[in-house]
């Protein structure tokens, strides 16, 4: 079978995304409503809305700036819109957008109320919209592309069969040329030896185990359970009984690549290769903090059926699970049963991933797009002040 | 599907059950390559994706999946039995 001619947006900075979104990007929790405003008057807009943004500081501010600013540089965004309270931390996100050479605008809303600062921002957001929609697709390369890959509600068919296959499918991709991100920083707990082992010299691998470390100390340092939290019950539910097991399976996602460096959370990597980001389990927030590091496709492996989507990158749902298939099929884009029967092997496996995800890459809607599952999750470090 | 168990390496203490397994059943566990291992007689009721002992494991054992130890027996586990929270516990947040 002749591979399938991809194709995609091509940024001002010469990134390439697979899909072509003017997003509202609200700096905080108290904007949301004039973004709302924004999408509900302007056609084939993308709001994205989130509850945080309000005094917090250090470290959890910087993520919060990197996540937005990150988001808005995402080539799968065209053009941004950002509405924040006041002027300042709106000015700093438009800025960092700007790097780009893309369209943005900024908007406040003290001095103005919500009422001119929505007409001002859906002036401009109509002016963004006829942009991109005039931006032909035009062929692209696989080695342009940076993807992501993490699991959810996972059992014991991830490490089975849909994490290796996953794993094959990168193999090949970075074999071309492409950038791939993972994480999961508690989830490699009891495989952590086997990455750090990936790593490409002794330096990245002393990187990955102190941030590894760091957040063992961090959740081992509550003194809590973790049972039913990591692994999660919907883990326990499909048959996985520690984190040891639920990591073995989770590690099986990076194939036999090495690992090219440390991400901080939000960070976009600087070349090609596999890159490990610090970052939470937690899907939505793992997702939104890949989208934010410039991934444009995500491959989401479940057991127990997580139903994930992303408002900014196509989020394709891959399971081996017949349960799983069976019961909430509308979410699954990726059906890899046939592997547990034996009749359906890895490279087989990973022709099928690749085949759908030329066709999301080239417009065809995921599942978790069509069902409007537009989770943006701001990963928030501690309270605020 | 000849098989009702699969195996990440031979010499594991589980398999997983790729379908629902009834108490009293035999269960044939294959590894991913379809090398057959052992024919296990089901114990109690185990469902989809839930782990089966291939093997005897006294109370306080390492138990050993992908060739691995995924955990420690908190209790004796017959082979044939469902392993799982009941009976196994993690060595890293115990």
């Amino acid at each position: 079978m002749a591979p399938i001619q991809l194709s995609g947006y091509r940024r001002e900075n010469g990134r390439v995304g697979v899909r072509n979104y003017v997003a509202v990007i609200p700096v905080d929790d108290i904007s949301n409503s004039a973004v709302e405003g924004v999408s509900y008057l302007i056609r084939d807009v993308m709001a994205l809305t989130h509850p945080y943004g309000r005094l917090q500081f250090g470290e959890d501010l910087e993520l919060h700036f990197d996540t937005l600013i990150g988001t808005g540089r995402n080539p799968n965004v065209a053009a941004a819109i950002v509405i924040g309270i006041e002027p300042k931390w709106t000015q700093r996100i438009v800025d960092g957008i700007a790097e780009t050479g893309k369209p943005v605008a900024g908007f406040s809303i003290e001095r103005y109320g919500d009422l001119a600062t929505i007409q001002m921002a859906s002036r401009k957001a109509k002016e963004f919209v006829h942009f991109a929609s005039e931006l032909p697709r035009v062929p692209i390369d696989l080695k342009e592309l940076t993807v992501s890959a993490k699991c959810g509600e996972s059992d014991t068919t991830l490490g089975l069969a849909s994490n290796p296959a996953v794993g094959r499918v990168l193999e090949r991709m970075l074999a071309a040329g492409a950038t791939a991100i993972f994480g999961e920083t508690t989830e490699l707990t009891g495989g952590e030896d086997i990455v750090a082992d990936r790593a490409v010299s002794a330096a990245v691998k002393k990187e990955f185990l102190d941030t590894f470390q760091a957040y063992q100390d961090f959740v081992i340092g509550t003194g809590a359970d973790l049972l039913g939290s990591q692994p999660t019950e919907g883990n326990i539910r499909g048959g996985l009984t520690t984190i040891e097991e639920k990591a073995m399976g989770n590690l099986q996602k990076i194939g036999r690549n090495k690992m090219t460096s440390v991400l901080k959370p939000a960070q976009a990597p600087k070349g090609p290769g596999l890159h490990f980001m610090d970052s939470s389990s937690a899907a939505a927030e793992m997702v939104t903090l890949c989208a934010a590091g410039g991934s444009v496709l995500h491959f989401f492996t479940t057991g127990q059926g997580n139903i994930i989507g992303n408002p900014i990158i196509p989020v394709m749902k891959i399971t081996a699970n017949p349960l799983t298939v069976e019961t909430m099929g509308e979410h699954v884009d990726v059906d890899l049963t046939a592997m547990l029967r034996l009749e359906m092997n890895l490279d087989q496996a990973a022709d099928r991933i690749i085949d759908v995800m030329s066709h999301t890459i080239n417009g065809r809607l995921t599942s978790a797009e069509a069902l409007r599952h537009n989770e943006f999750v701001l990963t928030k470090l501690y309270r605020s002040a | 599907m000849k098989h009702g168990a699969l195996m990440h390496e031979g010499e594991d203490d589980v398999a997983v059950v790729v379908t629902d397994i009834q108490s009293g059943a035999e269960v044939r566990a294959v590894t991913l390559d379809g090398k057959e291992i052992a024919t296990i007689h089901a114990v109690e009721n185990i469902p989809l994706g839930h782990k089966i002992a291939v093997r005897d494991i006294e109370n306080g054992k390492d138990v050993i999946k992908y060739g691995r130890v995924i955990g420690r027996a908190s209790a004796k586990i017959a082979k044939g039995a469902h392993v799982h929270t009941q009976n196994v516990r993690s060595k890293r947040w115990a």
